[in-house]
């Protein structure tokens, strides 16, 4: 198995009750609420966790994109890989990732992506996702496109990745008479490509096409959730004809390990309940504007995620561990639940937020030398 | 008043209609909430008017055909559907997305077009007075920023859960609301500079409370439409059709015969 010490970087200073106020701590909360010396120091801490996971022997360290919330605090997500590229050595570099659909010129992603790949001598791991639907919202794109400009966008990239250019792209969103990439990418053909997924059937379908093959990490769901996710990524290889290998099946979850189940639970419960109900929770229409999924799929996943657009309803941690949304116990529990997912579905990636909501840095550090020496080598 | 929904197919698209009455053909273009019962204000023009209620492409059940992809497109589907279904001018009536996408075919040809008449059109919007975001509003945040008078959105909130098909419906109708709406919200920015080529006797009827679409924007309607009548409906949301029917059905049959400014 291989293993990722994903961040989200929250904004933790956050007056979480004033901020209850606002619809959401994405799109609408003002930014006054941000103090930036504060947010230096949040930024260092972050740093040195992701810089930490290195010495601690994750195989990668992953950081992500997400614009106008608290939630994370990365809306450049390639400024961060860039500063972990020069205080790092030998561990994968995984930006999951780039947003495609919110520029208007895709090529800026594929370049950027080339730099870090050189810059870290071949580190990068290049992940393509669509936004989540609040960003939507913050950036004015249209929803009902995004598919569509994904798709175009990834073509684009791609082939900027792979093709000697000159070239001209003629696409419907985007149209460039001349794509010649300087740097070319230092991995061959090109960086390996992830795609983070809220899950939803045309994306599954999509990204195991034979030509692809690129892994699919579901996030933040329930554990029926994953393994039907999973599920369907296999049956959708098969049906393309060919049978998938674990390494393209990832699973992405907050982690939380302690001596005992019981102090696990209470050490990590202020950082779960704060980012599932504070930093996470956002109105059904800020989370799925219509567009951004198929309405078949639409539907699906609010029956399937009712952690995700549950606001105004709270979830409790003991709720959250039930559903097997997120992983918190004592070594030999977390092992247990993470091996559980792994006999149904074969999954090879785990991307492990071990920092989450307001938890704060010695707990965050203690997690992760609780699950780099306890749990790490026994599910290798 | 029609109880059953017939279908309407224009170079291939078919779409679901309601027709009632007879004498001059009027056609009312909806908004983006979606194709509407049949409405008392229906039923006033119908008293005198052959009146056609489609439902728009891409919405609810009629068809979404992948060439249509913006109010332009719509629009042009319009003058189609003019050339093709009527065989003389037709007096177009539109609602908010409605009333945009007749502008929209009117700027482009007119002579298919007896008069417009504009209920809180979306389309062209004023610096600086930006829109409600509709898009952001939960269903009950909309109901209630569709009336002045929030009785009406009571009981509009009090009806009955929809039954799953009507969730379709409601779920295609949203859809297409954002694929024509979102961006650039509800206008086009082009459109203001081309409202002169509007060649037909122009009606703006507009809610003076609507919270979607202010009616601050009815004055720059004035202003770039030739001899546009323009009615600002006092204690009025956002659909003065639904929430003054007679009022404006009174004000629409005067026009409509001639009783113009």
């Amino acid at each position: 198995m291989k293993f990722v010490c994903f961040h989200l970087m929250p904004y933790r200073p956050l007056d979480l009750e004033a901020a209850k106020n606002y619809r959401s701590a994405w799109v609408v909360l003002p930014n006054s609420f941000y103090d930036p010396e504060k947010g230096a120091a949040e930024y260092d801490s972050y740093l040195d966790q992701l810089t930490y996971a290195e010495e601690l022997g994750f195989d990668a360290i992953g950081v992500n994109e997400h614009h106008q919330t608290a939630y994370g605090l990365m809306p450049a997500p390639n400024l961060i890989a860039s500063a972990l590229i020069q205080r790092t050595q030998k561990v994968q570099i995984a930006v999951l990732g780039r947003a495609l659909p919110l520029v208007s010129n895709p090529i800026n992603i594929a370049e950027e992506f080339a730099m870090l790949d050189v810059l870290s001598k071949g580190r990068l791991i290049a992940g393509f996702v669509r936004g989540i639907g609040a960003e939507y919202h913050s950036t004015g794109v249209n929803p009902a496109f995004s598919h569509e400009r994904f798709h175009e966008a990834h073509d684009l990239i791609v082939k900027a990745w792979t093709t000697p250019g000159p070239f001209e792209f003629e696409g419907d969103h985007f149209r460039l008479r001349y794509v010649n990439l300087w740097p070319r990418p230092y991995q061959k053909p090109h960086p390996p490509v992830w795609i983070p997924s809220m899950g939803s059937r045309e994306t599954v379908v999509w990204a195991s096409a034979p030509e692809r093959k690129y892994p699919f990490m579901v996030t933040f769901s329930p554990e029926s959730a994953v393994v039907r996710y999973h599920n369907m990524y296999r049956e959708a290889a098969q049906a393309h004809g060919y049978t998938a290998s674990g390494g393209q099946l990832g699973w992405a979850t907050p982690i939380y390990v302690a001596e005992s189940d019981e102090r696990a639970r209470d050490e990590a419960k202020a950082g779960i309940e704060s980012l599932f109900n504070n930093f996470l929770a956002m109105p059904w229409e800020m989370l799925l504007p219509p567009g951004y999924t198929s309405n078949a799929s639409m539907k699906a996943t609010m029956k399937l995620r009712p952690a995700l657009g549950a606001w105004p309803r709270r979830q409790t941690i003991d709720e959250l561990i039930a559903s097997g949304t997120i992983v918190v116990g004592s070594p030999a529990t977390v092992r247990e639940k993470i091996e559980r997912i792994r006999e149904q579905t074969g999954f090879d990636i785990l991307i492990a937020l071990l920092q989450f909501g307001v938890l704060p840095d010695h707990l965050a550090r203690r997690n992760m030398e609780m699950f780099a020496g306890e749990v790490m080598p026994k599910l290798r | 008043m029609v109880e059953g929904a017939d279908r309407l197919v224009t170079r291939g698209v078919s779409v679901r209609v309601r027709r009632a009455g007879a004498g001059a053909s009027v056609l009312f273009l909806h908004g983006a909430r979606g194709w509407p019962a049949w409405l008392p204000f229906f039923e006033r023009l119908s008293q005198r008017y052959a009146l056609t209620v489609p439902e728009h492409p891409c919405f609810g059940g009629s068809d979404d055909p992948p060439w249509l992809r913006d109010v332009a497109d719509l629009a042009m589907y319009y003058l189609d559907v003019l050339d093709q279904n009527f065989s003389a001018p037709v007096h177009v009536i539109g609602h908010s997305l409605g009333g945009w996408t007749a502008t929209e075919a009117a700027v482009r040809n007119s002579s298919r077009l007896a008069s417009l008449t504009l209920l809180a059109p979306a389309g062209i919007r004023i610096k600086g007075i930006p829109p409600g975001d509709n898009f952001i509003w939960s269903p009950e945040e909309a109901v209630r920023a569709t009336f002045h008078d929030q009785d009406l959105a009571e009981a509009r909130l009090k009806e009955i859960p929809a039954s799953e098909a009507d969730l379709d419906i409601d779920l295609q109708n949203k859809l297409a609301g954002v694929k024509f709406g979102w961006a650039p919200r509800w206008f086009n920015p082009n459109l203001a500079k081309w409202l002169h080529r509007i060649t037909v006797p122009t009606q703006i009827i507009w809610g003076r409370d609507d919270s979607l679409l202010p009616s601050a924007y009815a004055k720059l309607w004035s202003e770039h439409v030739p001899g546009a009548k323009i009615s600002i409906i006092e204690a009025c949301g956002h659909s003065p059709h639904i929430e003054h029917a007679d009022r404006v059905a009174d004000e629409v049959l005067d026009f409509l015969a001639g009783g113009r400014a």
